[in-house]
């Protein structure tokens, strides 16, 4: 019995050792991003989940063993908005699944069309990368139609969180309704074909007064369908006879709730002034996303506590009087106000370059701790997912990037990457071609 | 000669930039490695480099506290400052020329100096095989037109291979409800027929003028052929007078126009985008075509589906020399990071990296006897950078071209208030002088949409 007993438990530890998502990492320094960094230092990860974290962690027997004397250990980044898996090549169609026919479609499930064998995949995670939101309506923060499908979409789907590892989308779901994603009307002088288009001299312009009464139109019908989404929410609550099932206004339903944030793109001034008032009347959580600018509205996003998704840091300034640093600036005026943000690219070709929009800001104005928390644990708390990843503490996923120095800078090297704590290959089609030409003679 | 005088007056006019030198800098001289010291800027070109210099009597201490200064950058493919960019009605548009649409108060100008480019290729748009005249400019904001030319700039001409000028002779292409014509060619096959007889047409050009000439000279009595605007450019390419930059993406068709330059003697000098160059590095070696590609785009169009963040690398590796372009009036404000993305794809050294935006595109542009590097008797074209260039805290803090300060950052955030207040003067002088609005509707204004 008891030599039964022996093997029995000699083959658990072997189990174990073999087990691809449980490890320790030593001598590495740590930067958990919710606390100060440790010099020579361990993680212990078992069953895919962060165990401790310290100097003093002792290491289960048989347990595999990554050695990282001179190197560093991140929590795993994550773009809080990407076409990643969604769009494979931007000027086919047919490989691109953002941007649904319609105004209001708050039913679509973004996650569900992620690719997972997508090629965009391992080249973003190469880069650090681990977790991404998905845009349903595809990545332009510019309130017009998108170059494939409707014209002036208002609520676009459901944008989720996905890991960048996985062999179905079912496997990389983190969180399959994150937000609801909305582009916010503007007013346009301009017919969203033309803008479309980029051929303003083809077409005739509209008056302000015309593009202002289309564009309180829009609004209203924002406001109806709301409306109706409610009427719908309360005929579910009591039952009411013969009310047939709508997945619009089901889909709305935690939203009205407040318990799915409705993500606002709104770019400029007036929008965001706009979209934070149909917030409040609507009485829901929303999250604005793609400010090229803060406006006047600084100490109401503060005051109503809306966390914000930034857009690209390198990026134009919105108009020609602008400060030619006015983009790269603006992250560190929303951390003077105290407003929460988080990164994202809102593409899916520069989507491994987020790190670099977050080090921009660096050079113009935001704390360097601000900015990795930016890409890190901030985008977890604003995606309500700051209990599974985000940083470096106990009982967290083990999303975490081995470095050979500081991740928001480019010549950086990521050399280990884990996923629920499982090891990533960080190969990709530009390492593959790389080796493949590198070899012609 | 004319040209020479206007150099001349140029040049007498720039003298008038102040004696000065730069003292305790990381100095990156793109010819001699990298040290800490000083430089030296008299009559707009740089007249010392040394860790010990000698100071002019009256000279101007700038000290630069330990920052890093490099030559200005060089982007050897831009489109700011071009009010027209594709003139995409003819498959050759080689009469339609970037000079004459120059536009020196383009704010994407200053923008571009704020990041630290000096010099910068302006070039056609790529709806045509054989596209329009390109122009050599130095970012001189606030001059006119001509001032903006690089003095002695050779000229260039943009050609286009691959999807663009495809698509433009693709009749889908529907302007305002109105479909429009279709211009060959519509494939690859036809985009080297295309250049390929050009240039069969620019060579008899060539020999009708040759025969005039030579008879005009024995005193025959003959009339004098007809120009052509169109083929004059390509002549000029012929006889090495013209520098051909090329977009291209794809490998095939990257080998097809080195070909179509053997067959007629001419070199291409330039590839741009070059996206698969590194399938071809042999070959472009070969010929000895410059590269100047993207660091990492990939992926926007079936062409640059096997474009790679490595193409640089192993370009530069199979020996290619090879420059970072922007095509972009964003990226053009960055391109000393684009230089980084190197370092970390494929393990190009630091200093092989910035060459890539400095003496590179210099020598792409064969303007490297005048810029590209901080040596003695070059423009002083420099730039002040905070932090090392290569990294993304790095910030430019003042561009000086010819010896003239462009941008000082300083200055420029001291500025801010007062061009704030000036506009808002200047608004509420316009809604002053506006006409009373009308009841059904607001007078129409300028821009897009109306925030």
């Amino acid at each position: 019995m008891k030599k039964f007993f022996v093997s029995f438990t000699l083959a658990a530890s072997l189990a174990f050792a073999a087990a691809n998502d449980t490890f320790l990492v030593r001598n590495i320094t740590v930067h958990p991003v919710t606390g100060p960094k440790l010099d020579n230092a361990s993680v212990l990860v078992v069953d895919g989940k962060i165990s401790e974290v310290g100097a003093k962690v002792t290491a289960p027997k048989g347990v595999k063993i990554i050695e990282g004397k001179g190197l560093h250990i991140y929590p795993g980044m994550i773009n809080s908005a990407t076409e990643v898996g969604m769009s494979e090549i931007g000027s086919i169609r047919e490989t691109s699944d953002t941007g649904e026919l319609g105004e209001f479609n708050p039913q679509l499930r973004s996650s569900i069309a992620v690719n997972p064998s997508s090629e965009h995949i391992p080249v973003t995670r190469a880069n650090g990368i681990t977790a991404v939101i998905t845009l349903p309506g595809g990545g332009s923060t510019e309130n017009r139609g998108f170059a494939f499908g409707a014209l002036n979409p208002v609520i676009v789907g459901q944008s989720a969180l996905m890991h960048l590892d996985g062999w179905t989308w079912e496997e990389m779901e983190l969180k399959r309704t994150a937000a609801i994603q909305m582009k916010f009307p503007t007013i346009q002088m301009l017919s969203p074909r033309a803008m479309m288009m980029d051929l303003p001299g083809a077409f005739p312009r509209n008056t302000f007064a015309e593009a202002k009464k289309s564009y309180d139109r829009r609004i209203q019908a924002m406001h109806e369908f709301f409306e109706q989404a409610r009427r719908y929410q309360k005929g579910k609550e009591s039952k009411q006879p013969g009310l047939r099932r709508d997945l619009k206004f089901e889909a709305m339903i935690p939203v009205l709730e407040g318990k799915t944030p409705l993500m606002i793109v709104a770019t400029r001034n007036r929008t965001i002034r706009d979209a934070i008032e149909f917030g409040q009347k609507e009485k829901i959580k929303i999250i604005l996303a793609g400010l090229e600018q803060l406006g006047d509205n600084a100490a109401k996003i503060k005051e109503l506590n809306i966390p914000v998704i930034l857009g690209e840091t390198l990026t134009l300034p919105s108009s020609e009087d602008d400060p030619y640093d006015s983009t790269a600036a603006l992250p560190g005026l929303l951390h003077k106000a105290g407003i929460k943000f988080a990164f994202g690219t809102f593409d899916t070709q520069f989507a491994r370059n987020l790190p670099y929009q977050a080090a921009t800001a660096v050079a113009y104005g935001l704390p360097y701790e601000e900015a990795l928390k930016s890409v890190t644990i901030n985008a977890a708390e604003i995606w309500g997912v700051a209990d599974q990843i985000g940083s470096i503490e106990k009982g967290k996923w083990a999303d975490l990037i081995i470095t050979d120095g500081d991740p928001l800078e480019t010549n950086t090297q990521i050399k280990q990457m884990f996923i629920k704590g499982k090891a990533v290959d960080l190969s990709s089609r530009h390492t593959k071609l790389f080796e493949k030409y590198m070899s012609r003679q | 000669m004319k040209r020479f005088l206007t150099a001349l007056a140029l040049s007498a006019a720039l003298a008038s930039a102040e004696t000065f030198v730069i003292q305790n800098a990381t100095v990156w001289t793109m010819a001699k490695g990298k040290f800490t010291g000083s430089v030296v800027v008299k009559d707009g070109k740089i007249e010392q480099v040394g860790e010990k210099v000698m100071v002019p009597q009256g000279a101007k201490i700038i000290d630069a506290g330990g920052q890093h200064l490099i030559p200005g950058i060089i982007d050897a493919h831009s489109h700011i400052a071009a009010e027209a960019i594709n003139e995409g009605s003819v498959s050759v548009s080689s009469m339609a020329s970037i000079d004459d649409v120059l536009n020196p108060e383009d704010i994407a100008i200053y923008r571009a100096l704020a990041g630290g480019v000096t010099t910068a290729n302006i070039l056609h748009g790529s709806a045509n095989s054989i596209g329009g005249q390109t122009v050599i400019t130095k970012m001189r904001w606030g001059t006119d037109a001509k001032t903006m030319l690089f003095e002695g700039g050779r000229p260039g001409i943009k050609f286009a291979l691959g999807e663009n000028p495809k698509r433009a002779g693709n009749a889908a292409v529907n302007v305002g409800g109105t479909p429009r014509p279709q211009r060959y060619p519509a494939t690859r096959m036809g985009v080297e027929d295309v250049i390929r007889q050009a240039f069969i047409d620019a060579r008899e050009y060539q020999r009708t003028w040759e025969e005039y000439k030579t008879k005009a000279a024995n005193g025959e009595r003959v009339v004098e052929p007809k120009r052509d605007l169109k083929l004059e450019p390509l002549v000029e390419i012929l006889e090495g007078r013209r520098d051909v930059h090329a977009h291209c993406y794809r490998a095939d068709e990257i080998l097809m126009l080195l070909r179509v330059a053997d067959e007629f003697g001419f070199k291409i000098r330039t590839l741009q985008h070059v996206l698969e160059g590194y399938k071809v590095a042999k070959e472009i070696a070969a010929h000895g075509a410059g590269a100047s590609t993207f660091s990492d785009w990939w992926s926007y169009k079936v062409e640059a589906f096997d474009a790679i963040p490595y193409n640089a690398a192993i370009m530069h590796k199979k020996g290619v020399l090879v420059s970072l372009n922007s095509d972009s009036a964003e990226l053009m404000r960055h391109l000393n990071t684009e230089a980084a993305k190197v370092m970390k794809y494929g393990g190009v050294s630091e200093e092989d990296a910035l060459a890539m935006v400095t003496i590179n595109p210099a020598k792409q542009l064969k303007i490297e006897n005048r810029v590209g590097s901080i040596e003695p008797g070059k423009d002083a074209d420099l730039v002040l950078y905070d932090k090392n260039p290569l990294s993304n805290y790095a910030k430019v803090q003042k561009v000086w071209i010819d010896g003239k300060m462009y941008f000082e950052r300083e200055k420029d955030l001291a500025d801010r208030a007062a061009r704030e207040a000036r506009k808002k003067g200047l608004l509420e002088k316009e809604k002053a002088a506006a006409p009373v609005q009308k009841k059904d509707g607001a007078a129409p204004r300028r821009g897009g949409p109306a925030e």
